[in-house]
């Protein structure tokens, strides 16, 4: 749908003027933009990584990264995006020096055939949250994405956890939004599978 | 349309990104096929279930740990510079 926008109507985020006053050195305006997101980076980095730990460790040096080097941030992206970018090669980096760990690349780990039909499963009846109670579902949910290859997993958190747009995704990872969209489908679909062994019956005859 | 074409449309679907015209033959083909009828509610479940559940809660006492070792970096980092 085309935006209907008259010139300088446009809305400003309020990030942007608490950076500015951050870049000019008010450490309270820097503080009310870590209270803001740093529950988000802490998730994301503890999805990508998949360690409590780390993810401490890496909400702390993205922040104080961000901190550093808030001159070069140009306002051409959100604050929060720019944010999870950081967070997101910290996370990467950080899956890298673990030797447990053999893919850790946006690109490895994505060479699934495209548009291969998933395996059929029946609905999911009742609803996954009136058969397990809450902490069941939390430990089937958390098991289920720790199985995705890291690439897949950080595109379904930016996108479908933490919510952001494709293009912000896009923007976030440093990748097309046709690569995004594509990773994006791949993951889900994959979840769907690996949750459907739980949360479906297979349908009769087929095979496991 | 067919599976595979059904399959490729699926996230701009989701997105609410897709042309009248393609939207047409999704529905066409959902109506014909009970494959991706499943596929296309199974996902959208998958998607639901994790937007409806933090699996990774920050506790206020993590947050409020998270917080204050942050701003020391931070205010250390300023003192060096």
């Amino acid at each position: 749908m085309p935006a209907i926008q008259s010139p300088g109507t446009e809305e400003v985020h309020p990030d942007v003027a608490l950076v500015a006053r951050a870049k000019e050195g008010d450490t309270s305006a820097f503080e009310q933009l870590v209270r803001q997101y740093e529950r988000q980076i802490f998730r994301v980095a503890q999805h990508i990584t998949q360690n409590r730990e780390d993810a401490e460790d890496i909400t702390q040096d993205t922040f104080l990264k961000a901190y550093e080097k808030l001159e070069q941030f140009q306002g051409n992206s959100k604050f929060s995006t720019w944010l999870v970018r950081i967070a997101v090669n910290e996370s990467l980096m950080r899956l890298r020096k673990r030797k447990t760990s053999k893919t850790v690349s946006m690109d490895e780990d994505v060479q699934t055939e495209e548009g291969s039909i998933p395996r059929d499963f029946a609905e999911w009846r009742p609803n996954p949250e009136q058969i397990y109670d809450q902490n069941e579902l939390g430990n089937i949910l958390r098991k289920t994405i720790q199985g995705l290859p890291p690439g897949f997993r950080t595109v379904f958190t930016l996108r479908d956890i933490e919510n952001l747009s494709t293009e912000e995704t896009a923007e976030a990872l440093g990748l097309s939004v046709p690569a995004v969209k594509s990773r994006l489908l791949r993951a889900r679909l994959q979840l769907r599978e690996r949750l459907s062994r739980y949360f479906g019956q297979r349908k009769e005859g087929q095979p496991a | 349309m067919n599976c595979t074409d059904f399959l490729s449309q699926l996230t701009d679907y989701f997105d609410g990104q897709i042309s009248p015209e393609l939207l047409a033959e999704v529905r066409t083909h959902l109506g014909e096929c009970d494959h991706c009828k499943v596929v296309l509610n199974t996902t959208r479940q998958t998607i639901e279930v994790y937007r409806g559940n933090e699996i990774y809660e920050v506790s206020d006492e993590l947050r409020e740990r998270l917080h204050s070792a942050i701003m020391s970096k931070c205010s250390a980092a300023r003192k060096q510079a």
